[in-house]
């Protein structure tokens, strides 16, 4: 099998792990299953992006049928980056998985997490990798139900409810984004993206067109928890098995943000989002609140998984505000933030799942003086923690950074002075926890506590020590989402 | 129209399903009828009763003030979809884009490149045969999903569920409809390439069948006939067959769910390829849904 194939075999393999763990049941051969796909996966990905970079977009048509009539897969500078995120966080994720994964579910359960963990990873690479409206719906689809059934399974009885409100908003958000489809369809008789977006340029003004351009922003921006859609988030987040609230956080959340800047840049076009429809103001107006509010809200949270829930609706807010500005530096921006992201909330998120092993808690209170006895759990938090503030050398500076520059290009000197206070708002909740962490006493109940295993710590300080490096060396990253933002804005390389 | 018991809900939704499957019909979509009113009517409904069965049949009453911005925001959506709905095409109009775009190749090549006269079939298994390989994904995974929370996937535990085997009159009347019912099943399943009918289809009367014997005769008895372990290894299955029929042509120098490579003929291979898909879809929906069916009957019993 040649590196032709490498396209759908991305997608493919995890699909075929899955019926296949359902089948052994046995949860350490499942991880191993799991762990193998998934690291294929990675490698593929990254073959995928040189691909890309050396030789231009890769075209894939399943079943040999040529788009529009068949689906096609079409890798370009953008969805490789985004399949980029999503295998080597998953990845990572996963080795954590197998470590925290015993706390939390029962084993006679734990295949059924890596069933669902597998079609987890497979919808969401198939959303990105796909050129096919429709085929983004069912993969969404999969993705989505394999992901309420991971939240489910947490230990607390409230992970049901939490569960549901998730399913209930996230089956609207499903819905809305299907009728828009129906209406381009109906418009066009396409529903390949290039197609589509070719089709659509003549009856930009039409009123099916906007209406359409509404349900599927909105559906999207459902899942990707875009202020005010989030109400589904931080519950679901707070309740799910760590590893899973990582995969969720950092991708998940991840490719619904690729997916608005691809409908919105892409099949729409800038000229019909941002100059037909005011998406400026919209998008400016969800994101900058998102940035305030939501970050506030997260200060006076006692609860640290909660905490950091609300963290990321607001961090979400970043990326939309970079999306809004409709130019190649708001671009980059978002996809640096969305790179960036991804690794520091799954460091975050592991450092609390780390935690957990030992305290059983997420409250404030039962951090205290963790520094003393869980030292390596504690500086990752502390690591990660500042990576979201965004302190020099880490990357979530690198990402505010852009922004702001964005912001001043557009002569917005008050967008980029909310960008820094989000980030005292930031610091303002990241201080509570490392405070509690480093400077609280250990309370005296409790009996001898010691370090997580290294089965936790190893993949947790994979994602800090890739803060620090990406925070130091921005080649790699700036050079993939500047790449991707300029091809996506039509400016030639 | 309101109503408070969910029962009746339940079948007028039922019912609501079985008469948009007649306006399908006589839309010219059979194909999507049938599905209609195997899924919407059929098994929907008795899924539904099977939650119904779990809780209380009334619903809670919810003060007007909690209803009003639910309210709202329906109107806004419903008049956002009227707005949109202004520009479409005519209904029926040939010249709709719907018509003229990709739909040509579908209705006159199809013959000649797939092979088969039912162009439905065409499209679902062959042209566009990834997203079904997608969507029967879907069923499994929420197949796998709601025996997990529901059953807590045990193989083991005794049951003894009553059935209703001293109706004389139910058990005679689903005696003679058992066969007919599975007869009827396998006709859609391998008859889907010339008339309507299909995999989802199929699977969903199979399992009907099945479930109609697990009313009857209790639910220890319809284990034994089908017991959950094998239903979970076939719900599997249909998809493994279905991704492995994709590989295949991949290896045999295709791209993936390449059914040409097949056969040394590619409209051979085309029949070929879309009979053994057919065969996974069937087969996972059919254990899905029995799955389903033991999943509610289980949490049922140890209430």
């Amino acid at each position: 099998m040649t590196t032709e194939h490498f396209p759908i075999l991305q997608v493919v393999l995890p699909l075929l792990a899955a019926p296949v763990c359902l089948l052994i049941r046995h949860p350490r051969r499942c991880w191993w299953l799991a762990m193998t796909v998934s690291a294929a996966t990675l490698v593929i990905s990254v073959i995928l992006i040189s691909t890309v970079y050396a030789s231009g977009p890769i075209v894939y048509h399943l079943g040999s049928w040529a788009a529009p009539w068949g689906i096609e897969y079409r890798i370009d500078r953008l969805n490789s980056l985004v399949l980029l995120i999503v295998s080597g966080i998953g990845s990572v994720v996963l080795l954590f998985a197998h470590g925290s994964l015993g706390f939390e579910v029962k084993r006679s359960r734990q295949y059924i997490f890596y069933t669902a963990w597998m079609l987890c990873l497979c919808g969401l690479l198939g959303m990105c990798a796909t050129g096919d409206l429709f085929n983004i719906f069912v993969f969404l689809e999969i993705s989505s139900l394999s992901m309420y059934l991971m939240i489910a399974l947490g230990y607390e009885h409230r992970a049901l409810n939490a569960v549901f409100s998730y399913l209930v908003m996230g089956t609207i958000g499903a819905t809305f984004f299907l009728i828009g489809v129906g209406l381009l369809y109906a418009l066009t008789g396409t529903l390949n993206l290039v197609d589509l977006s070719n089709r659509l340029e003549p009856i930009a003004g039409s009123p099916t067109v906007l209406t359409a351009f509404a349900f599927i922003i909105l559906g999207i921006g459902i899942k990707a928890a875009v202020f005010p859609l989030h109400w589904w988030l931080p519950d679901a987040y707070r309740y799910a098995p760590n590893s899973a609230t990582a995969l969720l956080a950092c991708t998940a959340s991840k490719v619904a943000v690729y997916l608005i800047i691809r409908f919105v840049y892409d099949l729409f076009g800038p000229g019909f989002s941002f100059k037909s429809v005011q998406l400026t103001e919209v998008l400016l107006a969800a994101g900058v609140s998102a940035t305030l509010l939501m970050s506030t809200v997260a200060v006076f949270q006692n609860d640290i998984k909660k905490m950091f829930a609300y963290s990321s609706v607001a961090q979400v807010g970043y990326m939309v505000i970079g999306i809004s500005l409709a130019s190649v530096a708001g671009v980059t921006a978002a996809l640096l933030h969305m790179f960036n992201h991804a690794v520091i909330k799954s460091a975050l998120f592991m450092a609390l799942g780390t935690a957990f092993v030992r305290t059983g808690g997420f409250s404030i209170d039962q951090i205290q003086g963790m520094g003393r006895y869980m030292p390596w759990t504690m500086a990752a938090l502390l690591v990660a923690g500042l990576s979201l503030v965004g302190v020099p050398l880490t990357a979530g500076f690198v990402s505010k950074w852009y922004l702001i520059l964005a912001a001043i290009e557009h002569d917005y000197l008050w967008l980029a002075i909310i960008v820094v206070a989000g980030s005292l708002l930031t610091l303002a909740y990241v201080w509570r926890v490392i405070e509690a962490g480093y400077f609280k006493p250990i309370p005296n109940h409790i009996e001898q506590r010691r370090e997580a295993g290294a089965g936790l710590l190893v993949p947790l300080w994979i994602l800090v020590l890739a803060n620090l490096y990406f925070g130091i060396d921005t080649s790699l990253t700036l050079g993939a989402a500047h790449g991707a933002a300029r091809a996506l804005l039509g400016i030639a390389q | 129209m309101q109503l408070n018991k969910l029962f009746s809900a339940v079948m007028l939704f039922g019912m609501y399903s079985l008469l948009s499957a007649a306006l399908f019909v006589s839309l010219d979509a059979v194909d999507v009828a049938l599905t209609e009113a195997s899924v919407g009517a059929g098994i929907a409904t008795i899924l539904m009763l099977g939650a119904l069965s779990l809780t209380t049949n009334r619903q809670r009453q919810i003060s007007w003030k909690r209803r009003l911005p639910a309210a709202l925001v329906t109107v806004a959506i419903g008049v956002l979809l009227l707005y949109g709905l202004s520009d479409l095409p005519v209904f029926g109009d040939p010249a709709a884009p719907a018509f003229k775009h990709v739909y040509p190749r579908y209705a006159f090549e199809s013959p000649h490149e797939i092979g088969i006269p039912n162009m439905v079939t065409s499209v679902l298994a062959s042209y566009r045969g990834y997203d079904t390989l997608g969507e029967v994904t879907v069923i499994f995974t929420a197949a796998v999903a709601v025996a997990t929370l529901m059953g807590h996937g045990s193989d083991t535990r005794s049951f003894s569920g009553e059935g209703m085997e001293h109706h004389l009159i139910l058990r005679i009347n689903a005696k003679l409809l058992l066969p007919m019912i599975l007869l009827f099943a396998l006709y859609v399943q391998f008859h889907g390439d010339y008339g309507p009918g299909g995999g989802f289809q199929a699977g969903v009367i199979f399992a009907a069948g099945f479930i109609l014997y697990g009313l009857v005769f209790g639910m220890s008895t319809i284990r034994e006939v089908a017991p959950p372990k094998i239903i979970r290894i076939l719900c599997a299955a249909g998809l493994g067959l279905y991704l492995l029929v994709g590989l295949c042509g991949m290896l045999l120098g295709g791209n993936f769910l390449d059914y040409n490579v097949l056969a040394h003929h590619p409209v051979h291979g085309q029949h070929i390829g879309i009979m053994l898909i057919e065969l996974g879809v069937g087969t996972t929906v059919a254990a899905s849904m029995i799955g389903l069916f033991y999943a509610y009957a289980e949490h049922e019993h140890r209430q």
